[in-house]
């Protein structure tokens, strides 16, 4: 599987240590030569890295601002959680702002949320799927599963993202109104995720991305605050409704969904956590899992400024504040829909997720199981302090490390101490042996 | 080529409760085990333990995972199954109020241990203990 991870590391920042390898939920780090090592594969780019590190030695790769350039006409998707970094009471101040950054056009990702959850109703009253369903929204849930849960790839609700409805429909209504060619056309989410980084370069469930290019909430965050304090008139450009908004944070998505029967949680470990009880078969009357990578939801992003909760609170207000408009906001939704003529089938994957088969010891089952008998031996002989300083997160991932031929027992700093005190011993030992030209065993 | 897995599961310990089955789990992980084999042993492992925890005074839960199979055997000293044929109708439940509350006991347990696995076997004796083993069969 390709997974070519946009998380990068700053050389020169980091110091070795090994916060971040503690806290990957893939066990993707390892600390080698005094720096961390992030291997490609496992990454999953939730961005856990990012926020741990205390030297900020990590840091994802997006867009600058002036590749809008290399396209005749500019549309900018800014996400919902854009709305929550600026303290604005109208939407519209924020979309002009974008504009005045070089856009030409904005297409509201919120808008596009609405759409994904008009579908996601549809599919949920479909008879085919597994209960309980689980959102696909957050790119770096989706390949935890692909990672870790293998068993639950097919729980994975196949619907386009809002990013990636949103690029679509705002390339077709400008090819529509303008008579501009597709590939003239540049579509670029304003992100608070670095997740959404590698789905453009590899997409799930897609073969290719309507998105050209992805920029950092942060790139923009000043430029944008700048360009509000000049904005006098209001146009009237957005088109979204609370719910698209609301799916900023956690439980959102959910909320949109008008069901009862949902689970939301926020946080990469917690994520996981539940992954776990849903295998267990523990969450057969839950409809809906929505599983958000960033505590607090997209809000919490590691490419977002403002406080989550603050945030959080920000996406509350706004969403009840366009409540009283909610239905002229609705029917935009469908007359979206109805100008497109899009289907359930239009938004649906066109190819089936694959598992990410990283963490498996050995493709063939008996071999695996050698090493698997390997790793526990070796396993007994490691203290199980965690401690990390041989550059893998556990005790256990040094043992199938040393395995997969990737490190050694003497890399664990116990068993080298343990090996220098014998050797030590050894050489007292010889040291106080004197050659036989001098020994005087007669006294 | 055999592993065994062996695990002491505690009566009543509803904070360890699934840490077993999630070993079990990890390991078939490790070996490579195919989604749908994976998702039959996690379900019944869990169901397993859980009825360790639930109903008996304390017992093991086993995992033999050869090439072509997986055996699960749960193993518990008491108090045992009165009516076994009872027992594996579903829904029928001798879990007490509280731990219903909890959202177990809703006597799920054994028909989708029967339901999940190739192969099931209960043997049960009153006041002595319960004995399930099952074959999911990985192919």
């Amino acid at each position: 599987m390709k997974n070519l991870h946009s998380i990068m590391l700053d050389k020169e920042k980091c110091k070795g240590c090994t916060n971040c390898i503690k806290r990957c939920p893939t066990e993707a780090i390892r600390v080698r030569n005094s720096k961390a090592r992030i291997i490609d594969q496992r990454c999953i780019d939730c961005g856990e890295c990012i926020r741990t590190c205390p030297y900020h030695a990590k840091y994802a790769i997006t867009d600058s601002l002036e590749e809008i350039n290399k396209f005749q006409y500019k549309i900018a998707l800014p996400a919902p959680s854009f709305y929550a970094q600026f303290e604005v009471d109208d939407v519209n101040k924020l979309l002009y702002a974008l504009l005045e950054l070089g856009f030409d056009d904005v297409f509201e990702v919120a808008k596009a949320a609405e759409i994904v959850t008009y579908f996601t109703k549809q599919f949920i009253l479909s008879e085919k799927n597994k209960k309980p369903i689980i959102s696909s929204a957050c790119p770096a849930v989706v390949r935890l599963i692909q990672t870790k849960f293998p068993d639950l790839i097919e729980n994975i609700l196949p619907i386009a993202s809002p990013m990636e409805v949103a690029a679509y429909i705002a390339k077709k209504k400008i090819q529509r109104e303008k008579g501009i060619e597709e590939d003239k056309i540049g579509a670029f989410f304003i992100s608070p995720c670095a997740a959404k980084m590698t789905y453009v370069n590899s997409p799930l469930g897609f073969e290719r991305s309507y998105v050209d290019g992805v920029i950092a909430i942060k790139d923009v965050y000043g430029l944008v605050r700048s360009k509000l304090r000049e904005i006098k008139d209001i146009k009237p450009l957005s088109i979204a409704s609370g719910k698209g908004i609301g799916w900023a944070a956690s439980g959102g998505e959910s909320l949109a969904l008008e069901i009862e029967e949902y689970v939301n949680v926020d946080g990469i470990h917690n994520v996981a956590k539940v992954l776990e009880e849903i295998e267990n078969g523990r969450l057969k009357d839950i409809v809906y899992f929505e599983g958000l990578a960033c505590s607090g939801g997209c809000v919490g992003g590691p490419l977002a400024v403002e406080n989550p909760y603050v945030a959080k609170n920000r996406i509350k207000r706004l969403s009840s504040k366009l409540k009283d408009k909610e239905e002229s906001l609705s029917a935009w939704t469908e007359e979206i829909i109805n100008s497109f003529s899009l289907k359930l089938e239009d938004v649906l994957f066109e190819k089936e997720l694959e598992t990410n088969p990283v963490l498996e010891l050995d493709s063939d089952i008996e071999r695996a199981m050698e090493k698997f008998e390997k790793v526990n031996n070796i396993l007994s002989m490691l203290p199980g302090l965690d401690c990390g300083a041989c550059g893998s997160p556990t005790c256990k991932t040094l043992a199938e490390d040393i395995v997969r031929g990737f490190a050694n027992d003497t890399d664990c700093i116990f068993i080298l101490r343990e090996n220098i005190k014998e050797l030590a011993n050894k050489m007292v030992e010889l040291s106080n042996k004197l050659p036989p030209s001098l020994e005087r065993n007669d006294e | 080529m055999l592993l065994e897995l062996e695990f002491e599961i505690e009566p009543g310990n509803f904070i360890l409760a699934g840490e077993a089955s999630s070993k079990i789990k990890e390991t078939l992980k490790k070996l490579g085990v195919k989604p749908e084999i994976l998702k039959k042993v996690a379900i019944v492992s869990y169901e397993a333990e859980m009825n360790i925890v639930i109903h008996s005074v304390g017992g093991i839960l086993k995992a033999i995972i050869s090439k072509d199979k997986i055996e699960v055997i749960a193993q518990d000293n008491g108090p045992g199954i009165e009516d076994i044929e009872l027992a594996m109708k579903e829904g029928y439940s001798t879990a007490p109020e509280e731990i219903r509350n909890l959202g177990f006991g809703a006597g799920m347990g054994l028909p989708n241990m029967k339901k999940y696995s190739d192969y099931f076997e209960i043997d049960s004796q009153k006041g002595k203990g319960t004995r399930v083993y099952m074959i999911i069969y990985n192919k």
